[in-house]
């Protein structure tokens, strides 16, 4: 293994050398692939994050197809989108690959960082990691909403409408800062073309380039696992970590599983429900915006519904905006939230455990209540479940010192 | 650099420099940038687009209500009937601002007990005050919900008169917003504008 080391930057002859004496092509490769070691005991959990990279890359070749078609006009956006759906070979297969795509890139996320909760995985020394992922996960939110304008339907308008009217409540600098997000009076053609920008460039730009950072930063501290067990402090003679395998072959087999189930779950909702019954692609969609009607129900798409829940849940629009806000960046603050000395749950004590459950369960019934009606006892239900999400989070600090936790072995099992 | 070119440093020059070339580079950029950001604004083309809009009202009964857009933004002008300008009295207690006293709601004009130029015609944005959709009219009277008629938002469940004035304890937190606007002859409302030459 010694002779490995000394091998970094330096294969012998050839093209190869060629390219490594300009380019350090294979030690890039060493550092985070080859020779990048991860803990042996990575479960199902593990297997989000390589899902995601999938799935960003899908969005952005099928993204890229669907701009040749596309027309970013308020006049030909909606019959742009009918056209690639009916006239374009393939192009409803496209449509829907990006479509179907846009809520499996949530699902993910949502289950890696659900994960990152399980493990620890923000805690010291991963904070800056899940600082990263989080602004990944606004940049994501951003690129979503601007997508789901581009086709100007029905749902695409009043959406807009009222997501960019929530800055309206900011005092002072509100109304004008709406203005220039609009960049006109109402939402109109101007809008479409600037969320197009946003949507196929700005966006897009800002998430590979948060990607790159979140892995540097990743292979620079090195992956937890579900024990919490830092495998770093338990290091062989050739200096690799005891408890650790390299990525690849070792992790990227069990990755290749992985990809092939998802693909076979996501090509099954690609092609027999694209539109999962109203919830990756709303029903008032499928009409064109008309500025003289709101839709009768409006909702954000499933992956917006659990803060548009607590949105809705306060009879006032300041507070309304500032809980709803409050709720979408309490999860930034975890990893000093989190008091407790272990990671994993495994080594947690019945607090946390019950706390995490119920924070999940407040969490998915607010994601239903977002797809409701505003009325009577939805609204009280919203209320009492958004009371219990902030108290996950802001009560952490107290019961997560209390809680009793079992000791953490020193090497994984 | 030895000891002697250490000492002929001068640090005082040096920070000054630093100092200097920073600010001109931050100034440089924030000026750089002010095309850009200024490029956000509603453009020439926007702002000529929200140029006024004619409403003929001769052949609108009482009761009805038409919807036009003024600036791509929703308004609605209803004939108020008789009865529901009586209406418009009653209850004053369960609106938040019965008075009109938030002045950013309606032009001076319109800051009266039926918010319009003329009681009978009411010229309100379409918009609700809250996250902005579009409320929609149900003029009946239904006392035993406790509905006088008027506008109700199906977003967030707001609730307006027939003046467009805000109910208490719902999210919107105004009135609806009354447009500038003033009426050419008997049967046209110019929306939009509420001086000079139509």
């Amino acid at each position: 293994m010694a002779k490995v080391e000394a091998e970094i930057g330096k294969p012998q002859g050839g093209f190869m050398q060629w390219i490594d004496d300009r380019f350090p092509w294979t030690a890039t490769m060493k550092y985070h692939v080859t020779e990048y070691y991860a803990s042996k005991n990575f479960n199902f959990w593990y297997v989000f994050g390589v899902l995601a990279m999938v799935v960003l890359v899908m969005q952005l070749v099928t993204g890229i197809f669907l701009t040749m078609n596309y027309k970013p006009s308020a006049a030909e956006a909606f019959a742009s989108v009918e056209y690639i759906m009916r006239d374009v070979e393939w192009g409803w297969l496209i449509r829907y690959m990006h479509s179907t795509g846009a809520s499996f890139f949530f699902i993910i996320v949502y289950l890696h960082m659900f994960r990152a909760m399980l493990y620890g995985s923000y805690k010291k020394p991963r904070e800056l990691i899940w600082l990263i992922g989080m602004l990944i996960f606004f940049v994501l939110m951003a690129e979503a909403f601007a997508g789901y304008l581009l086709p100007w339907g029905q749902m695409s308008y009043w959406g807009a409408q009222v997501i960019i009217s929530l800055f309206g409540a900011i005092p002072g600098i509100g109304e004008a800062l709406v203005e220039i997000i609009r960049g006109d009076y109402s939402i109109s053609d101007i809008t479409l073309n600037r969320f197009f920008a946003l949507h196929v460039i700005a966006l897009p730009l800002a998430l590979v380039g948060l990607v790159f950072v979140h892995i540097v930063a990743l292979h620079e501290v090195g992956s937890n696992n579900p024990d919490g067990i830092e495998i770093k402090d338990h290091k062989g003679p050739d200096g690799i970590p005891l408890d650790g395998v390299a990525f690849h072959p070792y992790h990227t087999t069990k990755d290749l599983v992985a990809i092939i189930i998802f693909l076979i779950i996501f090509s099954f909702v690609m092609f027999f429900a694209p539109e999962m019954g109203g919830y990756f692609l709303e029903h008032a969609n499928f009409e064109p915006a008309n500025l003289k009607a709101t839709p009768e129900h409006i909702a954000p798409v499933w992956y917006f519904t659990p803060f548009y829940a607590i949105l809705r849940a306060v009879p006032d629009k300041l507070w309304g905006f500032i809980l709803f806000g409050s709720s979408v960046l309490l999860p930034v603050f975890l990893p000093w939230l989190d008091r407790a000395r272990v990671k994993s749950i495994r080594y947690r004590g019945w607090i946390y455990k019950t706390a995490l459950i119920v924070f999940v369960v407040s969490f998915l019934v607010l994601g239903w209540l977002g797809t409701q009606p505003a009325s009577g006892t939805y609204v009280l239900a919203a209320r009492i479940f958004s009371v219990i999400y902030f108290a996950f989070f802001l009560l952490m600090p107290y019961y997560t010192t209390v809680d009793k936790t079992k000791p953490v072995p020193d090497r994984v099992v | 650099m030895n000891e002697d070119d250490v000492d002929r440093i001068n640090r005082n020059r040096r920070h000054f420099l630093t100092v200097a070339t920073i600010t001109t580079g931050v100034v440089g950029a924030g000026l750089a940038a002010f095309p850009f950001l200024a490029s956000l604004k509603p453009s020439a083309r926007a702002q000529a687009l929200g140029a006024p809009v004619e409403v003929a009202v001769g052949s609108l009964q009482p009761g009805e209500m038409v919807r036009v857009l003024w600036r791509g933004k929703l308004v609605f002008v209803l004939r108020r009937s008789a009865t529901m300008l009586e209406r418009l009295g009653e209850g004053l207690d369960q609106l938040r601002d019965p008075d009109s006293a938030e002045t950013s709601q309606q032009p001076v004009y319109a800051a009266n007990a039926t918010r319009s130029v003329r009681p009978e015609f009411l010229v309100v944005e379409g918009s609700c005050t809250h996250l902005g959709c579009a409320p929609l009219e149900d003029f009946d009277l239904r006392p035993a919900e406790n509905w006088h008629g008027g506008f109700f938002c199906p977003c967030h469940g707001s609730k307006f008169d027939l003046a467009g004035r805000v109910y208490k304890g719902v999210p919107a937190p105004t009135n609806l917003r009354i447009p500038p606007y003033r009426f050419v002859r008997d049967d046209l409302i110019l929306i939009g504008q509420d001086t000079g030459a139509a």
